[in-house]
């Protein structure tokens, strides 16, 4: 008796109850809802769509060779975007460093610095590189220097959080280790707090480098300098033979970087 | 000589940890500290050098009142007070070198600290020291990679490396197996007199607490119900002390049972 009510038990199985399996289908009709309203709302304008495989083949022919006779004036250029990523990477680490020790919970001196630290972090985070490069070429003029503090004022709340989270996992006891031994504020934070937060700042300040030569290429769409003026420039003068050049320029530049990165993070890790 | 009256310690709301305690210690004295987990033994250590603020009460160092210093005067106090901790709380990604001329950070300025440009006099301290406890030849190499033993006595450097009127040892053998932590007990013992440096020890071993130290203070429930030597420790204040932990309420029957307080 006992063994066949066991066996009957066992071969009922679902793996969600009858509320659970409600919550899934009304998700999945959620989901649906969201993309059909959307793609209503959006109004695309169909006959564009079912015209774009003929563009695309049409402009893959005007692009048909690369221009290679400008190479000289893209390669300065892509150097420029790259000077744009490395530049705004250091002057960040100066900000974000200071930001993320009041940012981080462990080490702010208060409620008040906490609070301006994590504002500080917000503002710079939700509002995108190319936002703020068109602040900066409004306030700067058009050029490299509006690029540098673009990118590096997108770059604070990313270096700054990411550093505030990692003061935030330190191990307390040397901490603990060094006040006992009479040490000052900033002696501490010297001794305890910055040996055990050095990795993780090194992977994130190449990291972000990574993503700044990136965010560098499209700032000359906005005139904030990098390989986007050219592009934007050639894109103006239909000389689609250039812009290819430029593309694949592009493509060769972040390999370059991501290859340099992750070489340089194999050494630091 | 160390004197504490009275000390209260009471984190928040609740009951006190410690409750009016008295200890004085005096010349170089080694005095363990023994008593069952949540007995106060570590609160009473960290109320000394203030990594725990008391609540009340008076602790004085060589005539120096501790508990109301506040800023630069407690950092000058605290330079002091040397202190060995059960986790070794090294800086795991420094050299040996510099895990123990972090003793001397009270001495020097924040440039010096970070230049790692340390007086010379400190440098043959350090070499001294570490050569006495037999880890000179380790100063280059990263503290992680020291063992057990090893890391506990870049503790105790760095803690000597302060020049302190007293030191303090909180379960400082807790972390490491039987024969090392005999070593660590051996050499606490010795340098205390090499250097007629008071030593107070917390500790759960009570063996090696006998062994070891001059005199044991026995703590319950945040008070003091054995203070004497090792020949007094009898079983009778093992009971007192370890006696009935799962019931927490016989604290007056405890109290008469220690008779051996000298």
């Amino acid at each position: 008796m006992v063994e066949q009510k066991e066996d009957s038990l066992a071969k009922y199985w679902t793996r969600y109850d009858s509320k659970e399996r409600w919550i899934r289908y009304v998700i999945y009709f959620l989901t649906v809802f969201a993309v059909v309203w959307a793609v209503k709302d959006i109004d695309i304008f169909w006959p564009w769509v079912w015209d774009a495989p003929n563009q695309m083949q049409n402009l893959a022919v005007r692009m048909w060779p690369p221009e290679l006779g400008a190479w000289s004036a893209i390669g300065a250029a892509l150097l420029e975007t790259v000077h744009i990523a490395t530049l705004s990477t250091m002057l960040t680490v100066f900000v974000a460093l200071p930001v993320s020790y009041i940012a981080a919970q462990n080490t702010t001196p208060n409620r008040a610095t906490l609070w301006l630290g994590r504002t500080i972090l917000v503002s710079s985070r939700s509002v995108n590189t190319i936002i703020w490069a068109l602040l900066f070429v409004a306030i700067f003029g058009p050029g490299v220097l509006a690029g540098i503090l673009a990118v590096m004022f997108r770059s604070i709340g990313f270096i700054g959080k990411l550093m505030g989270e990692a003061i935030e996992e330190i191990d307390r006891k040397p901490v603990e280790a060094m006040e006992a031994t009479g040490a000052t504020r900033m002696q501490v934070v010297f001794y305890a707090i910055v040996p055990q937060v050095m990795p993780a700042f090194f992977a994130i300040v190449i990291l972000r480098w990574d993503i700044n030569i990136r965010e560098s290429t499209v700032l000359g769409l906005v005139g904030a300098g990098g390989i986007g003026v050219l592009l934007q420039g050639a894109i103006d003068t239909f000389a689609w033979q250039t812009v290819a050049t430029i593309l694949i320029g592009i493509v060769f530049l972040v390999l370059v970087g991501e290859t340099v990165t992750s070489v340089l993070r194999k050494k630091v890790l | 000589m160390l004197e504490i009256s009275n000390l209260v310690k009471r984190y928040g709301k609740d009951d006190a940890v410690l409750k009016g305690l008295n200890l004085s210690v005096t010349g170089s004295e080694v005095v363990s500290i023994v008593g069952a987990s949540g007995a106060g033994k570590s609160t009473m250590l960290r109320c000394i050098n203030r990594l725990v603020e008391p609540t009340s009460g008076s602790i004085t160092l060589n005539g120096l009142e501790l508990t109301q210093l506040r800023g630069a005067a407690l950092r000058k106090a605290r330079r002091k007070i040397g202190m060995v901790f059960q986790g070794f709380n090294l800086i795991d990604r420094l050299s040996v070198m510099e895990n123990v001329l972090a003793g001397r950070l009270g001495y020097v300025s924040l440039f010096q600290a970070v230049s790692r440009r340390y007086p010379q006099e400190d440098i043959e301290r350090a070499f001294y020291l570490m050569d006495r406890v037999g880890i000179a030849h380790y100063a280059n190499k990263r503290a992680d990679e020291l063992s057990g033993g090893e890391r506990q006595r870049v503790g105790v450097v760095r803690a000597l490396m302060q020049n302190p009127e007293i030191l303090l040892a909180d379960e400082p053998t807790a972390s490491l197996d039987p024969k090392t932590s005999e070593q660590i007990m051996v050499l606490l013992q010795g340098l205390a007199s090499e250097m007629s440096l008071p030593v107070l020890i917390n500790i759960h071993n009570v063996a090696q607490a006998k062994a070891y130290t001059d005199r044991i203070v026995g703590l319950r429930h945040g008070q003091m119900i054995f203070d004497g030597g090792p020949s007094d420790f009898n079983s009778d204040a093992l009971d007192a002390i370890y006696g009935g932990i799962e019931n927490p309420d016989d604290d007056g029957q405890d109290i008469s049972v220690s008779g051996g307080v000298a």
